[in-house]
């Protein structure tokens, strides 16, 4: 089986996988990173986003073998020195999730939506910028307001 | 108020492992040499097995085992149950199919699990699935209701000769028709409750394992009800007897009513473990989900409301086929039964109801309880009607439901419930005022000159919550209790351990039951852990569905929190040299009336355990109680729901610019938790009437079946929600709770198809109403306007 290595959540990893294997597939079977989540197979649901050299992706759309010497953040990697990330933050407290199944693929790509939008946004933004990602528990009410808060905080 | 007490809006204590990717969900868990399974599913909606060749599958590469219905027959695995028997019109039986967990000589669903493949990867065990050579005979499918009973029709299972489960019904046929024979106005109505796929995010997934050593299997499962799962395996499916068998329902991705249920998958799982020596792990893909997870609601219905001359309701008549798919899943055959028709008297007095309900086997997924339950489809028949005769007599709807509703309780309805507390006309003037009703004529003036419809669409609900008082339910059918148990387990230093037979995924349980705990005992909430989901921890439990476990799982902690404080009053006692009558306790203290003696909660706990204070003759060391609680009533949580929408008659576009909510759900314990329920009730009630919808096409292929082709809401289709409430205490269980978790789903619909035919001038657009069903209802409403 073919070799791929790539760097993961500032961690140099390796691994000889099935030339079949999604990027997802090798985070959560390979490397045991169990955050990320496949929630469909037609790459409808976000649950599986992760930063692919600081971009959102899904990650069950990309062969991990195309994928060497990259550079990955999944939601285990979001927080830095035990501090929660701002856009963690904010969904805590918005209570922006319920079942959290849908958790990681929000926050990555909420995150992702401020990098690309800014620390400003409207609703109407956020509900558009959010259309890759379903969550079935919260009506999406509180994950709006999160990502308002999150962008927010994310400035300070 | 504490800042963690009753009635506080504290942040989540689960939320931590699950914004940090730490939660631990059924595929998250992977056992020692685990083995893949992956099921061979029917691609015909009803055919028979002629043959069925694995030889090539069996000697390909990685596979451990191929089995097959032959294998569980030989294994005398028991076939899945429907727990729930409703006996028909003339007495008789319902009639169940078998419901083997493999196929045994007959397919009759597209999905219907043929053969398993067990293999060390998943990717061989699929590619081994690709050899089993299956013969199959096709035979004609039937999936239109009105087609299955049919003269001729194929006959699905042998047991029911016209695809019929039963004919049931409830109510005074006889004074029903008395009504209408005396009615000023009746209203008639043609209604389609469309058929949804629940889609929990987390796809159900199960491992199951086998202990040689100890004889003993585990089985990890995406559950609502472990403690049902093993009952269900254990005493009828026969895996193994409750003690040699554990199920654990870690974090689960939501559940929405679609894991309530025991399917064929987790069943070959855990019984495979054992075959195959191996721990055997199966995930579902969405496609296998869309396929196989039990679907909702699915009815046919036509209804009719007598109203006297003055437009008070005298009589309603309904008529309702649902469709129950190809086999009876756990619960199916109570939804549209008694989870529906003694609904049908919503907040209204109306003193003559009749219904008629078909059960109706069809060769598609089997349907089941999703989100509300019965509850969603009684009120979309009572609110759609109100709301038409409203308009029909020329009365406001507000107007018209404010004199039509129940004024005193407790009310004994015509179908079997007594509605013990409520105050509908206090929640609907309340809503009233949020959504400025007054001022609904300017705006649609307003929308009218940009050329736009506007509409407003009103839902009363009403549910039957906090299920159930057993003996009432085993009166009714029901094969189990519904109570709920808990168990207190004090620490001698003073933290807690509340073992629960809920099951949280989503709900919140781990802060809302902490907040009880937290209130009574006066520690503090971090004090306090919440232990669910697995039944070697957990004695006995019977879940969480229904909007129960506030209302019976936190009634059941109370009762066994009441049992440790009065344990707790002895240990004082001896502490503080008083008898235990002279105790009391507070905020976290036992004291000595009309003293300042006094001891803490924890120095209790720790006096309990040490047992130096007393002997073991006059007390039990330690502290720890449980409880089971069983009640007495059914919880009615009511409220109205506006829905104020714009369409756009050139492209169909629906867009809901407010949505009011206003609830009682009684006494409320974290108002944070209960508005979130509210908005994802509210979501997915918005997603059935605007875009979700299951369909099979005549050959019984599902051609919704992928994200890609079936409609789930996003957040671009949905609007914020404005969330009141008002409240008026349960008075059936010790914290005055109603249950909140499906109010949203259950108001939601009608909600927005009365708005929609408000806009569009009273047509009746079905669900869902999609931009095109739109756009021809608003297109019929400008050419009426051009032609006046």
């Amino acid at each position: 089986m073919p070799k791929v290595s790539m760097t993961v959540n500032g961690k140099e990893v390796s691994g000889n996988i099935d030339s079949r294997t999604l990027l997802v597939q090798f985070l959560r079977d390979t490397l045991r990173l169990t955050g990320t989540h496949v929630g469909c197979d037609t790459s409808q649901c976000g649950c599986c986003v992760v930063h692919v050299d600081g971009k959102a992706l899904k990650s069950c759309t990309v062969l991990a073998l195309t994928l060497e010497g990259a550079n990955v953040t999944t939601i285990e990697g979001l927080a830095t020195d035990g501090k929660l990330h701002p856009m963690q933050e904010a969904f805590r407290e918005n209570h922006a999730l319920q079942c959290g199944f849908c958790t990681p693929g929000m926050i990555m790509t909420s995150v992702d939506i401020v990098n690309r939008k800014g620390n400003k946004l409207d609703e109407q933004t956020i509900r558009h910028e959010l259309e890759g990602n379903l969550c079935r528990c919260t009506g999406y009410h509180n994950i709006v307001k999160a990502v308002a808060a999150g962008a927010e905080a994310m400035a300070k | 108020m504490s800042a963690t007490g009753l009635g506080a809006s504290v942040r989540r204590k689960e939320d931590l492992r699950f914004i940090t990717g730490r939660g631990q969900y059924t595929d998250d868990i992977n056992r020692p040499g685990q083995a893949y399974a992956y099921f061979l599913r029917s691609p015909h909606a009803h055919a028979e097995i002629k043959s069925l060749d694995t030889k090539a599958a069996r000697k390909a590469d990685g596979v451990l085992a191929v089995l097959t219905g032959d294998d569980i027959a030989a294994d005398k695995v028991g076939g899945l149950i429907c727990g729930w028997m409703i006996h028909s019109k003339d007495g008789s039986p319902m009639k169940a199919g078998a419901h083997p967990a493999l196929a045994q000589g007959k397919v009759r669903y597209v999905g219907d699990h043929v053969a398993v493949v067990i293999a060390e990867t998943l990717a061989q065990a699929r590619d081994a699935s690709e050899k089993i050579k299956v013969d199959y005979k096709v035979l004609p499918a039937v999936v239109d209701m009105n087609d299955a009973v049919k003269k001729g029709a194929p006959v699905i299972h042998d047991v029911s000769d016209n695809n019929t489960v039963y004919n049931w019904h409830l109510g005074d046929k006889a004074a029903t028709d008395a009504a209408f024979a005396k009615a000023k106005h009746v209203t008639k109505l043609d209604l389609v409750n469309n058929r949804l796929v629940p889609n929990a995010m987390e796809p159900r997934a199960a491992v199951g394992d086998y202990e040689p050593g100890t004889e003993s299997f585990t089985l990890y499962t995406t559950s609502q009800n472990p403690h049902v799962a093993r009952l269900v395996l254990s005493a009828f499916i026969g895996i193994a007897p409750e003690h040699k068998l554990r199920v654990i329902a870690p974090d689960v991705g939501g559940g929405f009513g679609s894991k309530i249920f025991i399917y064929a998958e987790e069943t070959v799982c855990v019984w495979a473990a054992k075959k195959v020596g191996r721990p055997v792990k199966w995930t579902a893909d969405r496609s296998e989900a869309f396929l196989s997870d039990a679907h909702g609601r699915d009815h046919l219905t036509h209804a009719e409301l007598a109203l006297d001359e003055k437009g008070k309701m005298i009589g309603l008549r309904v008529n309702t086929k649902a469709n129950l798919g190809a086999y009876l899943s756990t619960f199916s055959s109570s939804v549209p039964t008694y989870l529906y028709a003694p609904l049908l008297s919503g907040q209204y007095d109306i003193p003559a109801i009749y219904a008629e309900v078909d059960g109706i086997y069809t060769n598609t997924a089997p349907v089941d309880a999703y989100r509300g339950a019965g509850r969603p489809e009684a009120t979309f028949v009572v609110e759609r009607l109100v709301e038409i005769a409203a308009r029909e007599t020329g009365a406001d709807p507000a107007q018209f439901r404010l004199k039509n509703f129940i004024r005193t309780f407790p009310h004994q309805t015509p179908v079997i419930m007594a509605y013990d507390v409520g105050n509908y006309q206090a929640a609907l003037e309340k809503a009233l005022e949020m959504a400025d009703y007054r001022n609904i004529g300017k705006r649609k003036a307003a929308s009218a000159r940009e050329g736009k419809l506007r509409g407003i669409g009103f839902s009363a609900y009403i549910e039957a919550c906090g299920i159930a008082p057993s003996a009432a339910v085993g009166s009714l059918g029901a094969g189990v209790g519904l109570w709920e148990s808990a168990e207190v387990r004090v620490n001698p230093i003073g933290t807690v351990e509340v073992l629960t037979g809920s099951h949280s995924h989503g709900q919140g349980h781990e802060t809302t039951f902490a907040q009880l705990v937290s209130d009574r005992l006066g520690i503090p909430i971090d004090n306090v852990s919440i232990v669910h989901g697995d039944t070697d921890k957990v004695q006995m439990g019977m879940g969480t569905y229904g909007s129960r476990s506030g209302a019976v799982g936190m009634s059941a902690i109370f009762k066994a929190l009441d049992k440790v404080i009065a344990k707790g009053k002895k240990v004082a006692a001896y502490c503080l040299e008083a008898a235990a009558d002279d105790i009391d306790f507070k905020d976290g203290k036992f004291s000595v009336k009309g003293t300042d003696k006094e001891i803490d909660f924890g120095s209790v706990a720790l006096q309990a355990y040490i047992a130096h204070k007393f002997s073991g003759q006059d007390l039990e060391p330690g502290l720890k109680e449980g409880a089971f609680w069983d009640p007495t009533n059914f919880t009615f949580p009511a409220g109205v729901h506006i829905c104020e929408l714009e369409i756009d008659p050139e492209t169909g576009t629906t867009r809901i610019d407010h949505w009011t909510a206003v609830d009682d759900f009684g006494r409320v314990i974290n108002p944070m938790i209960v508005e979130g329920q509210v908005h994802g009730g509210i979501g997915q009630g918005v997603g059935q009437a605007l875009c979700e919808g299951a369909h099979y096409d005549k050959s019984g292929q599902l051609v919704t079946a992928s994200f890609n082709d079936y409609c789930m809401p996003r957040a671009d289709d949905l609007p914020s929600y404005n969330v009141g409430m008002t409240q008026t205490p349960c008075p059936s269980n010790p914290l005055g709770i109603k249950g909140c978790g499906e109010a949203g789903a259950i108001a939601a619909p009608p909600a927005v198809i009365n708005a929609i035919t408000d806009a569009v001038g009273h047509e009746n657009v079905a669900m869902p109403a999609t931009p095109l069903a739109v756009w021809r209802a608003a297109q019929k409403a400008v050419m009426k306007k051009a032609a006046e």
